[in-house]
C-alpha cells in the first residue's frame, strides 16, 4: 500500500497527489511513468510522473478524472493509500543521457496542454537544475483550468500562457503562440517537447516541423501491465510498431502516426461510458 | 489383472454449461475414483513414465502409496521432485510426457497420472493447514525475481534450506503466468494458486509486489545495496509476438497476453468486481494452436462470442494439450486448420471487419520435425470476425538483461544459463521461460529447484 502524503485539487477534475513510494522515488527520472491502482478490483492506470523526491521517498502524480478508475484514485484522501504504485516505467527523456556540455548549448521549448502540464514540470526542473535553458508554453481552455503555473515559473526561463478564451495570457491555441514566438519574436529553439492531449501533440508537431524544429512527444496510450507484456500500447513510429510502455513513452513526433494513436485510445470508449454510468448509479444508490 | 480395469473417467462440467462460465472444467477424482485408478498402475520395474517426466517424479511409488490409501505418503513422494503437484497435475502435457509413455497406453488407456497427481496435490492443500515448520535462518539472503512457477519453486527450496528469501513481483498479484495467463476454468486461482503461495509464506518466504526489477530496482542494486547474496531471475517470457501483417494495429486486434491478462489478472469477466474493460465483439478469431490460443478462444467463447481457431498447420501438429483441444471442441469452438492470415480487414472506421487468409498444405518436415506449411496459390479467402487475437508465442522481456552488468543473452534474447541455472554473472542464476523461451510450468519449476541447489552451493563457497 502506498500512502497519500498530500492531496490538492489543481483545477476542476484535476488532482495532485504526493505519494509515499521510496523505491520509485529513488529510481525515477524525467519522462517516466508509473502504474497506479486505487484499490482491489481497480484498473491499472498509467500516469506520467509529475515530480519525485528521493530523499523524502515521495512521487507526485497528477490525475484528471475521466472515468471510473481515475475518479477512484482522486476520491482517496491524505492518510489513505493507493493499492498499487509501480514504476518508474518507460525510458527517461533523451536529454537525461546526453552529454551536459552539448545540452547546455541547446535551448528547449516545452509545449504543455491540460493535465499534460504536470509531466513537463520534472523535465523543465531537471534542465534548470543542470543549467540548460528552456521556455515553457502552457495551454488550457480557460484560466481556471491552468495548472502548475507557479512551479513552472520557477524552473523555466520564460513561461508563456495560452488560453482558448483569452482569460489569461495569449488568446488562442498553443500552436499560434509557438508561431508568434518563433516568427514574430524571433526566438530560436533546438528542440520542442510536447505533452498533452494527442490532438494537441499532433498539431504542435506539425507546427514545429514547419520550422524544422525537432519534436519529442509523450504518448499516453492505453496499457495494462506497463512492462511490455500486453501490447495494448502499440504505436506506429516511423512505420514500425513499437510499445509505448517499454520503447517510449517519448517518441520523435515526426514519426508518430497520431491518427492511429488517437483511434487506438478510443478502443474502450463504449465500455468506459457504461462503467461510468454504473458507477454513478452506485453513488446515488448509497 | 490390474490392467483389466478401464481408465476411470474424470467428471467434468457439462460443456454447454461451462462454455458460459469460468468455473473449473474438470472436477478431478474423488477418493474412490483415485484409488481405483491408482490400482491400474503395473508398477513397472523400469518405469518409462519416470524417464518421461521432466523432473523425474517417482510416479509408480506415489501411485502405489495412493493405491494403498496413504495420501500423505503419496504427497511426500511427489514433493521430493515437484513442489506444485496440484498445478502440474492440471497443466502438464501428460500425453507427451508421463502418460504418453505409460505401458498400458499401448493396448488400452494409460494410467491417468495427471489426474492422480492433481488428486494428491489437492489433498495436500486441503490437509496441510498446520504451519510448515520454519527452518532456522542460516544468515544468508536470496532475492527471487518473478513469482511464476520457477521463482516459487526456487524460493520454496531455498527457504526450506534456511535462507531468507524475498520474491519480487512486477505485477500487483503473485503467481506470474499462473494468474495472468492460465484461465480460472483450467487453474483456479483462489483455491489452488493462492494456497500454494500461502504454503511458501508459512515457510517464511516474503513477497513484494509492484517491484519491476530492471526499473524499480536493478539486479546490481539487489546484490550491492540490498544485501542479497544471490539473485534468481525467473522473469518468464512475457513479450507477445505479432505477425507483422497489414491491419494488425486496427482496433479489435489484441495479443493473447492482453486479452487473457484483462480477463484473468484484472478479472474483466466480472464488471461487478473489476473496473478493467475487455472487448469481445461478436465473432473472435484466435490465431495460433498452442495452449495460450486454446485459453484465449475458450475465454472469448465464455464471454459470449462465437470463437474460431485459425492455425496454419493441421490438427496433428497443434502444440496445445490434447485435453484442451478436446474441451475446446466440446465447447463449440470452430477449428480452421491449414489456414494462415495474410491481412486484417478494416471496416472503414479503423475497426476489424474480417481477416484475409490463405489455405496451406503440409510440405517437408522443418527443424522442429513438424511438416512445414506451404501456401496453396490462389487460395485467398476471408473469415468474418470483429476481433482478432494473436497467440503466436512470447519472448523474454529484455528489461533485466539490459540493466544487469555482464549478464549474457543468446540470439533470441533469452538469458544464458547452464543446467544448474548459473549465468555469466557470478551470483546471478536464472531459470524458466526467461532462459528457455516459452515452455511449460513443470520445466520452469524444475529449473527453479535446480537453481536453488546451485545457489546453495554457490553461497556456501562464498
Amino acid at each position: 500500500m502506498f500512502e497519500i502524503l498530500e492531496k490538492r485539487i489543481l483545477a476542476e477534475g484535476i488532482c495532485l497527489m504526493r505519494v509515499a513510494a521510496p523505491r520509485v522515488a529513488r529510481a525515477a527520472l524525467p519522462g517516466q511513468f508509473v502504474i497506479v491502482r486505487a484499490d482491489e478490483g481497480g484498473e491499472r492506470i498509467p500516469l506520467t510522473i509529475a515530480d519525485y523526491d528521493a530523499q523524502e521517498g515521495s512521487v507526485t502524480i497528477v490525475t484528471q478524472t475521466i472515468g471510473v478508475s481515475t475518479q477512484k484514485i482522486c476520491s482517496l484522501n491524505v492518510g489513505e493509500s493507493l493499492a498499487d504504485f509501480a514504476g518508474p516505467l518507460g525510458q527517461p527523456s533523451e536529454f537525461v543521457r546526453m552529454p551536459i556540455d552539448e545540452l547546455r548549448r541547446r535551448r528547449y521549448l516545452f509545449v504543455a496542454g491540460g493535465v499534460g502540464t504536470a509531466p513537463v514540470y520534472p523535465q523543465a526542473k531537471w534542465l534548470s537544475e543542470h543549467g540548460v535553458r528552456c521556455d515553457v508554453i502552457i495551454g488550457a481552455k480557460t484560466r481556471d483550468m491552468l495548472i502548475y503555473t507557479d512551479e513552472m515559473r520557477r524552473v523555466a526561463d520564460n513561461l508563456y500562457i495560452a488560453t482558448d478564451d483569452g482569460s489569461e495570457g495569449f488568446k488562442g491555441m498553443v500552436t499560434a503562440l509557438m508561431k508568434e514566438l518563433i516568427e514574430v519574436r524571433g526566438e530560436h529553439y533546438d528542440e520542442c517537447v510536447a505533452i498533452g492531449p494527442m490532438i494537441m501533440m499532433k498539431f504542435v508537431t506539425l507546427t514545429a516541423r514547419s520550422y524544422s524544429l525537432p519534436t519529442t512527444v509523450s504518448l499516453n496510450a492505453l496499457m495494462v501491465d506497463g512492462t511490455g507484456m500486453c501490447g495494448a500500447c502499440r504505436v506506429s513510429v516511423g512505420g514500425r510498431t513499437l510499445f509505448t510502455c517499454v520503447d517510449g513513452p517519448e517518441f520523435n513526433g515526426y514519426e508518430v502516426d497520431f491518427d492511429e494513436a488517437m483511434r487506438r485510445q478510443s478502443m474502450y470508449r463504449t465500455q468506459e461510458k457504461s462503467a461510468l454510468e454504473r458507477h454513478k448509479c452506485n453513488c446515488y444508490g448509497k | 489383472m490390474a490392467n483389466k480395469i478401464a481408465r476411470v473417467a474424470v467428471r467434468e462440467q457439462d460443456p454447454a454449461a461451462r462454455a458460459a462460465n469460468f468455473e473449473e472444467v474438470c472436477y478431478g477424482y474423488d477418493r474412490q475414483e483415485a484409488l481405483t485408478e491408482a490400482s491400474r498402475c503395473l508398477n513397472c520395474k523400469n518405469p518409462r513414465c519416470v524417464a518421461a517426466c521432466p523432473v523425474g517424479i517417482a510416479i509408480p511409488d506415489f501411485i502405489a502409496a495412493l493405491a494403498g490409501g496413504d495420501e500423505a505418503a503419496a504427497a511426500e513422494i511427489i514433493s521430493r521432485d515437484s513442489l506444485l503437484p496440484s498445478i502440474c497435475g492440471r497443466v502438464c502435457p501428460q500425453e507427451t510426457q508421463c502418460e504418453g509413455s505409460c505401458i498400458l497406453g499401448i493396448k488400452s488407456q494409460p494410467v491417468a497420472i495427471g489426474k492422480l497427481e492433481r488428486y494428491v496435490g489437492d489433498w495436500k492443500i486441503a490437509n496441510a493447514e498446520a504451519p510448515a515448520k520454519r527452518p532456522e535462518w542460516n544468515g544468508r539472503k536470496v532475492a527471487v525475481v518473478g513469482s511464476g512457477p520457477s521463482g516459487l519453486a526456487c524460493a520454496g527450496d531455498l527457504a526450506a534450506m534456511g535462507y531468507k528469501v524475498k520474491v519480487f513481483e512486477a505485477l500487483h498479484k503473485l503467481g506470474g503466468v499462473l494468474v495472468y495467463g492460465i484461465p480460472e476454468f483450467r487453474l483456479p486461482k483462489h483455491k489452488i494458486v493462492e494456497r500454494e503461495i500461502d504454503s511458501l509464506r508459512r515457510l517464511g518466504v516474503e513477497f513484494e509486489t509492484d517491484v519491476i526489477i530492471g526499473r524499480t530496482l536493478t539486479v546490481d542494486e539487489l546484490l550491492d545495496n540490498e544485501g542479497y547474496d544471490a539473485v534468481f531471475v525467473g522473469s518468464g517470457a512475457g513479450l507477445p509476438r505479432f505477425m507483422g501483417i497489414e491491419g494488425e494495429n486496427l482496433n479489435g486486434v489484441f495479443s493473447a497476453n492482453e486479452f487473457l491478462t484483462r480477463v484473468n489478472l484484472m478479472g474483466a469477466y466480472d464488471p461487478a468486481t473489476s473496473d478493467t474493460p475487455v472487448y469481445v465483439g461478436r465473432r473472435v478469431v484466435v490465431v495460433g494452436g498452442g495452449n495460450v490460443a486454446m485459453d484465449a478462444v475458450r475465454t472469448a467463447k465464455r464471454l459470449g462470442a462465437e470463437a474460431v481457431i485459425v492455425y496454419r498447420r493441421s490438427e496433428a501438429e497443434l502444440p496445445a494439450r490434447v485435453e484442451e483441444v478436446h474441451h475446446a471442441r466440446e465447447e463449440g469452438i470452430e477449428f480452421r486448420m491449414l489456414t494462415n492470415p495474410t491481412r486484417i480487414l478494416d471496416d472503414g472506421n479503423g475497426w476489424v471487419k474480417g481477416i484475409s487468409c490463405v489455405q496451406m498444405t503440409l510440405g517437408e518436415p522443418d527443424q522442429s520435425g513438424r511438416r512445414s506449411p506451404v501456401v496453396v496459390e490462389g487460395s485467398d479467402f476471408e473469415i468474418d470476425c470483429d476481433v482478432v487475437i494473436m497467440a503466436l508465442g512470447t519472448s523474454p522481456n529484455p528489461l533485466i538483461a539490459s540493466t544487469t552488468e555482464g549478464l549474457a543473452v543468446n540470439r533470441r534474447g533469452c538469458i544464458e544459463a547452464d543446467d544448474s541455472g548459473a549465468t555469466s554473472r557470478p551470483g546471478v542464476f536464472a531459470g524458466g521461460d526467461t532462459v528457455t523461451g516459452a515452455a511449460t510450468v513443470i520445466l520452469a519449476m524444475g529449473a527453479g529447484r535446480r537453481a536453488a541447489k546451485a545457489i546453495d552451493e554457490y553461497i556456501k563457497n562464498l
